[in-house]
């Protein structure tokens, strides 16, 4: 049972994880950890965010080893030798990639709270689908729930970028 | 200085313009700063210790065992609270802690919190500490409190206010009738951003500062400071980020308790609620049971409406009692009637409290009435656009409060350009699965899927009703030629701080406009909420910013040489009307000092008297909504299609935030129709997870195709009238009408199940 498993301070397992591109040391930390927790509270990547913990809202989406996944229905220390991708480090230094600038012009953004997971899944998206239908966004969106827009702007900004990527391609 | 004229055009970030989100940048790269992603140095985390009995009287309480376990700090109940041991918005009815002695009544209400280490050492000392119940049987049927046969659960009675409306001549019979009787369930309103603060006291524990998501940010440090018993100024009140609030941000959650820790341990405290917590820790939108009779004439222009209006509000006040009062006010619809009779109850059971959530007691109020209205239209052997188009309420209309409609009220346009927008392309037999209910679970055949059209129209109150000054407050600093615009109105993703620097920049003709931060050091803003902080927060920033335009004029016609009387701004420029010289404002700015701050009010209205006759209500806006819904009548399972609408905006300042609040609560109002409800049994939440409250998703959300109505509203200091609440109101009985339309069943509640239609 994980009571019995000390929770801070007491537990000597040090792991790594790979997080754009940068290796990190976890130290102290209880095992039962997401890598929601881990990446918001010890790495100080707060960009991915918590609402349901349970995998249903997708506002924690990152993308481990090129898969977009719940950051919180992953244990940050099984996600050793991995990949990890979160929204923070998809533009180069601080530019903003194309994505992000789409959601800024089409209104994709209100209160903000779902954005950056909507951010990760829609380059993971487009990176397996260039040119998707209006139903293929609305389906591989799915499990990104937005309740402030509506989707509308959101869907207008994904098909901006699209469009985008067509043109200068 | 040069005599050239400026551009006509609009320059972009003024009004008019789809100006960008001064926030938007830190939100699409994931450096904004939320609620929950606030910390501190030496920071412990909180949690609350809640009652999973819908009511129990305490017995005992043994905090010990959470002492016992290493890394817990410190533990609050109710005997560590220093002041006002309840809080609450109308009235202070709640405890911030269940006392011994006293009863727990809601299952969550909390009874304990506790500080520590680590969120998961929390959890581990909550479980530690014993609470000894004797368990009641819960009060859970608002008509037992009515009827007076319920236990009286609450020193102030189990009913939070009683109001009837007697309009005109209530013995007028209507050659034609329609009645119903409609439910309403809890829904809830599932911001995604979940309840968090954090709390550092001051070194010498004299007060706090605290970072908070909140859409009120002066009410609730009223509230912590009752009860803590410190002075309100010793509490300074930041706006941490805020994700989404639709109204369950009105009330205090976690504030008292974390400030109570904090104070307790001295240490800064953050608590962040998980997803069950929050649905725990915050109010919902009424469950409402209606009964409507309208009283019509042969071509079906009603001449009476009868109704008894129940909301159940649970177990504490919150807003119950204004909840009310707009539902019964909004009996009539944006329809003329002059004789009414309403009964209106909201009452206390063992159910979980219900407060404010977007739409405000008009959401229910409108199911009904527009029930009624698709039922009067085919008792009449009209059609619902005509039927509307009948009985529109037109500006100077009287309504059944007696207050003359004097808003711009364009009911029939709304109707008209509405039933304008063109039709979706019919269901193809070869069309996409995830087009169709039952998507690609491949559960129907496009063959024997039904389409049905639904209407809906609605009207709203604006702003805070009944006497309540719900002013505003905004400052205008003009120092070494930047301009900073500073108000304590909580942002909470509609877009306000976008919205108060497009005034800004209008007003004064600057392009950069700086934001301070957002928290107590300047006046009350009231609350983000009732649609009112464009019209109130937009009013004082405006007048702010005319305040301190009023002195750059002083200045620039005495330093400039230009004439006082006839200075306006032209763009970017100051310019002189009657020489047609110019001066560019920053130049003009460059070397003063400005410093403004003003507060804007409504005019004042009025409470309802024992016949619901007064004028309770500030201002109106209006909106139609169709629907377009296929339904699969073998599983009940539907898919929205289309919603078009046309919106009663007054004026449009930012296109693209108005198409996103219309958008949005479109989506909200579908989720009421077909799924989102908190089901409660026995008084207990049995759904309190994502998982199982189920929230309109992308391939759930119809395409909207809308239309803005402008005609400037007079009273309103924009010309804007609010627009956040109109879209989530009338879509929902649109939605439900195409449904009923579509299978021929009366379906009288909402959300409709997919049992509701096939079985």
């Amino acid at each position: 049972m994980s009571i019995n498993i000390p929770v801070s301070g007491q537990s000597n397992e040090i792991y790594s994880l790979s997080v754009n591109g940068q290796v990190h040391q976890v130290k102290d930390a209880w095992i039962g950890e997401s890598l929601l927790y881990v990446l918001r509270e010890r790495l100080g990547l707060p960009g991915s965010k918590g609402a349901c913990e349970q995998g249903e809202c997708g506002s924690c989406t990152v993308i481990v080893d090129s898969k977009a996944v719940c950051s919180c229905l992953v244990m940050a220390a099984d996600a050793v030798n991995t990949e990890i991708l979160t929204v923070e480090g998809l533009g180069p230094n601080g530019a903003l990639t194309d994505v992000q600038s789409a959601f800024l012009s089409e209104g994709g953004v209100q209160c903000g709270f779902c954005t950056p997971g909507f951010i990760v899944a829609v380059h993971h998206l487009l990176e397996s689908n260039p040119s998707p239908t209006d139903d293929e966004i609305r389906e591989a969106l799915s499990g990104n729930i937005c309740r402030c827009t509506g989707y509308g702007r959101i869907l207008e900004a994904v098909r901006t970028v699209a469009d985008q990527r067509r043109t200068n391609s | 200085m040069s005599t050239t004229s400026a551009s006509t055009a609009l320059r972009h970030g003024t009004l008019g313009t789809s100006a960008s989100r001064p926030d938007g940048v830190a939100k699409v790269q994931g450096g904004f700063a939320f609620s929950s992603d606030m910390w501190a140095d030496n920071m412990l985390w909180g949690a609350t210790l809640r009652s999973p009995h819908p009511y129990a009287r305490i017995v005992a309480i043994d905090v010990s065992g959470a002492y016992a376990i290493d890394g817990v700090v410190t533990v609050v109940t109710a005997v560590d609270v220093p002041g006002k041991l309840t809080y609450g918005l109308i009235v202070q009815d709640q405890p911030v802690f269940a006392a011994i002695g006293d009863t727990v009544r809601y299952s969550g209400e909390p009874i304990a919190a506790v500080a520590a280490d680590h969120p998961e050492t929390c959890q581990r000392a909550l479980a530690a500490i014993k609470v000894t119940y004797e368990v009641l049987t819960p009060v859970t049927d608002p008509e037992d409190c009515i009827a007076g046969v319920a236990e009286q659960i609450h020193p102030d009675g189990n009913i939070f206010r009683h109001q009837r409306i007697v309009s005109g001549d209530t013995s007028v019979v209507g050659a034609v009738q329609v009645e119903g009787e409609y439910e309403i369930g809890m829904q809830d309103q599932a911001f995604l951003g979940l309840e968090s603060a954090l709390a550092i006291p001051d070194s010498n524990g004299a007060g706090l500062e605290m970072y908070v998501a909140t859409q009120w940010l002066h009410e609730d440090r009223k509230q912590i400071a009752d009860c803590l018993n410190i002075p309100e100024e010793n509490i300074r009140l930041v706006l941490g980020g805020v994700g989404g609030a639709f109204g369950a941000r009105e009330d205090i959650s976690l504030q008292v308790h974390t400030a109570l820790l904090a104070m307790k341990a001295g240490r800064p405290v953050r608590i962040s609620y998980g997803r069950e917590e929050s649905f725990y820790g915050h109010v919902h939108r009424h469950p409402a049971k209606i009964w409507m009779k309208h009283h019509a004439d042969l071509n079906g222009k009603i001449v009476k409406i009868e109704s008894r209006m129940v909301f159940d509000g649970g177990a504490y006040c919150s807003t119950s009692p204004a909840v009310l009062i707009n539902g019964i006010t909004h009996t009539q619809g944006p329809y003329k009637c002059d004789n009414a009779i309403v009964d209106g109850w909201a009452v206390r059971t063992n159910n979980p409290p219900c407060g404010a959530m977007r739409g405000f007691g008009v959401v229910q109020a409108c199911f009904a009435h527009e029930s009624q209205m698709e039922k009067l239209a085919a008792v009449v052997g009209v059609s619902p656009v005509e039927i509307r188009l009948l009985n529109a309420m037109e500006t100077g209309d009287r309504m059944i409060t007696g207050q003359i409609m004097d808003s711009v009220a364009p009911v029939a346009q709304c109707i008209r350009e509405t039933d304008a927008i063109p039709m979706p392309a019919p269901l193809e037999n070869n069309a996409d699965l995830r087009t169709i209910p039952g998507g690609t679970g491949l559960t129907a055949q496009p063959s024997n899927i039904r389409r049905g059209v639904g209407w809906g129209v609605s009207i709203k109150n604006l702003m805070y009703s009944e006497g309540f000054d719900d002013f505003s407050t905004a400052r205008c600093r003009i120092s070494n030629g930047v301009v900073t615009i500073k108000f304590a109105t909580s942002e909470v993703g509609q877009g306000f701080t976008m919205l108060a620097q497009q005034i800004a920049r209008t007003v004064l003709g600057v392009d950069e406009v700086i934001l301070d931060t957002i928290d107590t050091q300047v006046g009350s803003a009231g609350s983000t909420s009732a649609s009112r902080q464009t019209w109130m927060s937009g009013g004082a920033v405006q007048v702010a910013c005319q305040a301190a335009l009023a002195q750059l004029f002083d200045h620039v016609a005495t330093k400039f040489e230009m004439t006082r009387s006839e200075l306006e701004i032209d763009g970017t420029d100051i310019v002189d009307r009657l020489t047609q010289r110019r001066v560019t404002v920053s130049e003009a700015i460059s070397e003063i000092e400005i410093d403004c701050t003003e507060e804007y009010h409504h005019p004042p209205t009025e409470d309802l008297d024992e016949n619901g006759q007064g004028n309770c209500h500030v201002a109106y806006a209006f909106v139609a909504h169709r629907a377009v819904v296929d339904v699969d009548p073998e599983l009940g399972l539907i898919k929205v299609v289309q919603i078009a609408t046309a919106q009663d905006v007054g004026r449009v300042l930012n296109p693209l935030a108005a198409m996103g609040q219309i958008e949005g609560g479109i989506a909200q109002g579908l989720g009421l129709a077909v799924m989102e409800e908190i089901i409660v049994k026995d008084g207990k939440v049995r759904n309190p997870s994502f998982t199982d409250y189920l929230l309109p998703t992308f391939l759930d959300s119809p395409t909207v195709e809308m239309v803005f109505i402008e005609e400037h509203e007079p009273k309103s200091p924009l010309g804007a009238k609010g627009i956040g609440e109109p879209p989530c109101i009338s879509v929902t009985p649109a939605i439900a009408n195409a449904i009923r339309q579509a299978v021929g069943r009366e379906l009288p509640r909402v959300p409709i199940r997919p049992y509701d239609i096939c079985l």
